[in-house]
């Protein structure tokens, strides 16, 4: 069975679509081969900046034949009909056979296909797929039609099998399949034919390109590390930049330079962000000081002098870049050491949203509820208030204008120059968090209080306005915000009502909405933690449902208890009892809460029943009163048994009506006490 | 080892290197065009020739004017006046990037010993009506030209597609001849009998021009200006094609896309005084984007943009 392999060499590819692309590539001729009827064992893709590559290993040589056949109109249907068929099957109508249904002559059609060799098919797939290729944002160019994401210089598709490789027919735009490609830009010499994957991977290699990209991460990480630590360092690691280095290279060689004394009273953050955004260069630590002293940068050239022209020419760069940083940084400095004043009034004239006023505004709503807040996370009101006021002020500074992404970080480092407390500063840097689903949760009551504040301003204002999210659209990504407060009360066990807490925030938000918006939220978080979508609607239908800390320590015992045979037989029960209450409610038109009455128990399982009630509903209430579910339901487990006894020896409609009333009554009770827990009925199973 | 011409020994040995080796390879050698602009791509040998059918190749060197830029001479690499070195050529040949870095061993850069990469970056004018895809070139991670296919120029798609080469000839030059401030790189040759270094030459109009663009332009004639260049522009282009006086057809789109580089000007100008706001800036920029369609939308009538109406090319 022969292997296929396919390379499409361009013009360089932006790093950030490689992976993709390769992926793409893979998927979308592996679908067409098999669609087309072919199968194969294995596929694997590669991308480098220059090429992207498929390799399909034992492809079947040709299709299976197909043999189709299709059932046309009666033989004395209207010619039309006819027509139709044949103009549908392309047939004419001798070649049509026909047959006996039931109780007529039918026209059929039977079409056989033979199997089709799989350079043909290849051939076929490929081109379509090169036509059709879901680049990003693509381009055209010299005077011809076709797109690709950089021009597209060379296909080659060749196929192996044991009488040797032979190339694939296929031309698109001119640009016709071969078996050669060449190797590194500048160390390569020239084109080369290739026979076979490993011919070709070998080939690539002398010519100095490492084709996985995974490997070319590997080495560049390795020699990173080796390179930091022979100098007592560490590399900071970045996994984003450590793969976009990896597409920006064929042969990486790892350089590491110093960074120039004058700029070590940089901020560790501020030399990171400068050397990743301009020069995709890593940060090397000193692991002792936590000073980040060199640079490591990856080459994509083995060059004669060791890269000792590469390095100095980088340095020089460098310096340029961050000597605009050291501008920036000593200016700000400035200013927040005169208390940040300029920031402040600069803020005026910055809009938040237009319907929501300019940030200072915004400044000012957010310290207001910090202040209502921080009681509730245990803050000093005036540190969060205070913290609110100026956690947003490095928005103006010059070095934030430069790096958006140091807000925050440059918040605290102005903070504290403008000699304000630890625990203000801390916020200025923290209330945005979290961001990410991942991201780490503040602890911190003051950073807590303004983070909640910054984020409930956000969404009860965006609600008044009527901006809420709408499927996938959600730009001021309120959805966000909304896991940050759920993840921010969650973790500080902080215990609030939502909708109290809404109250005191930008006015006009409907809170009602907005909560049922936060249970949508907290039911996605809440799956992704394993608890069950049937136990978090039993826990929200309870009261108190907006107090988010007590709702999930509801939902985490219900999800526990179900778990026990205790809890999933107690469950059944209390199906059983309520479905039986609830039809002769329906049936009876009346409630059956009076209230049952031992006097009327007529068999031993019946009085156990009672007295198993009694027990646990003096165990549950104060369990109840201090919020101790598992402690609740571990007593309302202890009815399983009396609940299944009762079941079992007693007949609840029987003919005496009245003690009938009495057990749909004692019903009643079970129901009573199972739904204080939860709304069981919401619980599958 | 190395295939690289020997290192140029000042910015205007650059200049004439890179003018020769675009010559030889087949570029018309053309100058600067004769008004303000704030970028290589403004002249109309770009701009407009980029459009149409017609085949294209040109080379030349444009001062280009970036009055925000202005730092009175003293920033080491920032100059509200300086040179760009543009080339165009169209259709785009399929070799256009080997092309490319035998300009810069022209120029001295060995990519033996030098890291020269293509990285992502996608270009966009938008007074010009006019996007590309391409890369910005590092050496040593420094980007030392910018890489750009054009795909739309004034609103046309173009076809064919122009490949356009923008070098910073400032930056890339003190980088070649390794000066860390740009008034302290010669000029001419340091050994002549006089040398003159770049600051000899330009130091005082930096300052000059730099008070003129901040604090001097008259800013209420600025905008009477850039008001006369749009409606002239217009003006120009409402014309009926047909000129009595000649009797053929006779577009003016090149002296109407002069009142539109005016116009742009006049707004880089304005800006640079900051008597534009946030949310006029896009208005202004639209005017001008709507000035530079419809001089598009008259240069492909002509005979040089590939349309039937007059001009003189064959």
């Amino acid at each position: 069975m022969p292997d296929l392999l396919i390379e499409l060499f361009s013009e360089e590819i932006p790093a950030r679509m490689q992976a993709k692309a390769a992926a793409d590539l893979k998927r979308l001729v592996t679908d067409g081969l098999v669609e087309a009827g072919l199968t194969y064992a294995s596929a694997g893709a590669f991308s480098t900046p220059r090429r992207l590559v498929l390799s399909v290993e034992e492809l079947t040589a040709e299709s299976r034949p197909v043999r189709e056949e299709r059932k046309g109109p009666r033989t004395d249907a209207p010619a039309a009909a006819l027509e139709g068929f044949l103009r549908s099957t392309g047939l004419t109508k001798d070649q049509l056979e026909v047959r006996d249904d039931k109780k007529a002559q039918v026209y059929f059609a039977v079409v056989e296909k033979p199997g089709r060799k799989a350079d043909a098919i290849v051939a076929e797939v490929l081109e379509g797929v090169i036509r059709n290729f879901p680049w990003p944002k693509s381009m055209r160019w010299g005077a011809g039609s076709l797109r690709w994401v950089r021009p597209l210089q060379s296909i080659l598709c060749l196929m192996v099998d044991e009488a040797g490789a032979r190339v694939v027919p296929v031309e698109v735009d001119g640009i016709a399949a071969g078996n050669t490609t060449e190797g590194h830009r500048f160390m390569g010499a020239g084109r080369f034919a290739v026979s076979s994957f490993e011919d070709y991977r070998l080939k690539l290699s002398r010519a100095r390109v490492v084709l996985d990209a995974a490997e070319r991460e590997a080495q560049i990480w390795q020699a990173a590390t080796n390179m930091a630590f022979a100098a007592g360092l560490e590399v900071v690691e970045d996994r984003g930049l450590l793969a976009e280095v990896a597409g920006l290279v064929e042969w990486p060689v790892v350089l590491m330079g110093p960074i120039g004394e004058e700029f070590m009273g940089l901020p560790a953050e501020v030399l990171q962000t400068s050397m990743k955004e301009h020069q995709k260069f890593f940060s090397v630590r000193n692991p002792k000081t936590g000073r980040i002293e060199r640079f490591i940068t990856v080459a994509n050239i083995e060059a004669a002098d060791g890269g000792a022209a590469i390095l100095t020419g980088n340095q020089k760069v460098l310096r340029a870049r961050l000597s605009d940083a050291r501008f920036f940084w000593e200016n700000d400095l400035r200013v927040a050491k005169a208390g940040m004043g300029e920031w402040a009034e600069g803020l005026r004239a910055v809009t938040f949203h237009n319907k929501l006023g300019s940030q200072a505004e915004r400044i000012e709503r957010i310290a207001a509820l910090a202040r209502e807040i921080a009681p509730l996370v245990g803050a000093d009101a005036g540190l969060a208030e205070q913290a609110a006021r100026v956690g947003k002020l490095d928005l103006r500074s010059a070095m934030v204008g430069e790096f958006p992404e140091l807000q925050g970080v440059m918040g605290r480092y102005y903070a504290l120059a403008a000699g304000m407390p630890a625990a203000v500063a801390d916020a200025a840097r923290d209330h945005y968090a979290p961001l990410g689903p991942s991201d780490a949760v503040p602890v911190e009551p003051v950073s807590v209080a303004v983070a909640l504040a910054d984020k409930i301003d956000t969404l009860t204002g965006f609600w008044a306005i009527d901006e809420k999210p709408t499927g996938s659209k959600d730009p001021f990504a309120l959805r966000r915000a909304a896991l940050g407060v759920i993840r921010l009360v969650l973790v500080n066990g902080v215990r609030a009502s939502l909708a109290a807490v809404f109250a005191k925030a930008y006015p006009g938000a409907d809170g009602a909405d907005l909560i049922a918006f936060f249970h949508d939220r907290l039911k996605v978080f809440l799956k992704d933690q394993g608890i069950r979508h049937d136990v978090i609607d039993a826990c929200l239908a309870m009261p108190g449902n907006d107090d988010l800390t007590l709702l999930v320590k509801r939902a985490q015992a219900l999800q526990a208890f179900l778990a026990s045979d205790d809890g999933t037989n107690l469950l059944q029960g209390f199906k059983r009892a309520n479905n039986i209450l609830s039809q002769a409610e329906a049936k009876d038109g009346v409630e059956y809460s009076f209230g049952a009455d031992p006097k009327f128990a007529e068999s031993d399982a019946e009085r156990a029943l009672f007295n198993a009630l009694d027990v646990a509903e003096q165990a549950i209430g104060p369990a109840m009163r201090a919020e101790d579910f598992a402690a609740a339901m571990g007593a309302m487990a202890q009815l399983r048994a009396p609940i299944d006894a009762f079941f079992t020896a007693v007949q609840i409609n029987t003919e005496n009506q009245v003690v009938r009333r009495n057990r749909l009554n004692l019903l009643h009770r079970i129901r009573a006490i199972c739904s204080g827990v939860a709304d069981l009925t919401k619980v599958d199973g | 080892m190395t295939d690289s011409a020997p290192l140029p020994r000042s910015f205007q040995e650059i200049i004439l290197r890179l003018q020769a080796y675009w010559g030889a390879k087949g570029c018309a050698v053309l100058q600067p065009y004769d008004m303000e602009v704030g970028a290589g791509t403004f002249h109309p040998a770009t701009t407009l020739r980029a459009l149409g059918p017609n085949a294209w190749a040109a080379a030349y060197v444009q001062p280009s004017r970036r009055p925000t830029d202005g730092r009175y001479g003293e920033n080491p690499n920032r100059l509200q006046h300086y040179y760009q070195y543009q080339v165009i050529i169209k259709p785009s040949p399929p070799d256009l990037q080997d092309l490319y870095l035998g300009s810069l061993r022209a120029i001295g850069l060995d990519p033996m010993l030098h890291d020269i990469r293509f990285v992502e970056d996608d270009w966009e004018s938008p007074t010009l009506g006019a996007w590309g895809l391409g890369w910005e070139v590092w050496c040593d991670g420094m980007e030392v030209s910018q890489f750009t296919y054009f795909q739309q120029v004034g609103g046309h798609d173009c076809r064919p597609v122009s490949g356009e080469l923008t070098y910073g000839l400032e930056r890339l030059a003190m980088y070649v001849l390794g000066i860390d401030h740009v008034m302290e790189m010669p000029f001419n040759d340091p050994q002549s009998p006089i040398p003159l270094t770049y600051g000899d030459i330009f130091r005082q109009t930096e300052e000059e021009y730099s008070r003129h663009n901040f604090d001097g332009a008259t800013t209420e004639m600025l905008f009477q200006h850039f008001k006369d260049a749009e409606a002239e522009c217009e003006r120009l282009l409402a014309f009926d094609p047909e000129d009595p006086k000649a009797a053929k057809s006779i577009v003016m789109a090149h002296p109407a896309y002069d009142q539109c580089i005016k116009a742009s000007h006049l707004f880089n100008l304005l800006d640079a005084r900051g008597v534009i706001s946030v949310t006029e800036r896009q208005a202004y920029i639209g005017r001008v984007r709507a000035l530079a369609k419809k001089c598009a939308d008259a240069f492909v009538t002509t005979a040089a943009g590939g349309g039937a109406g007059g001009g003189a090319v064959a």
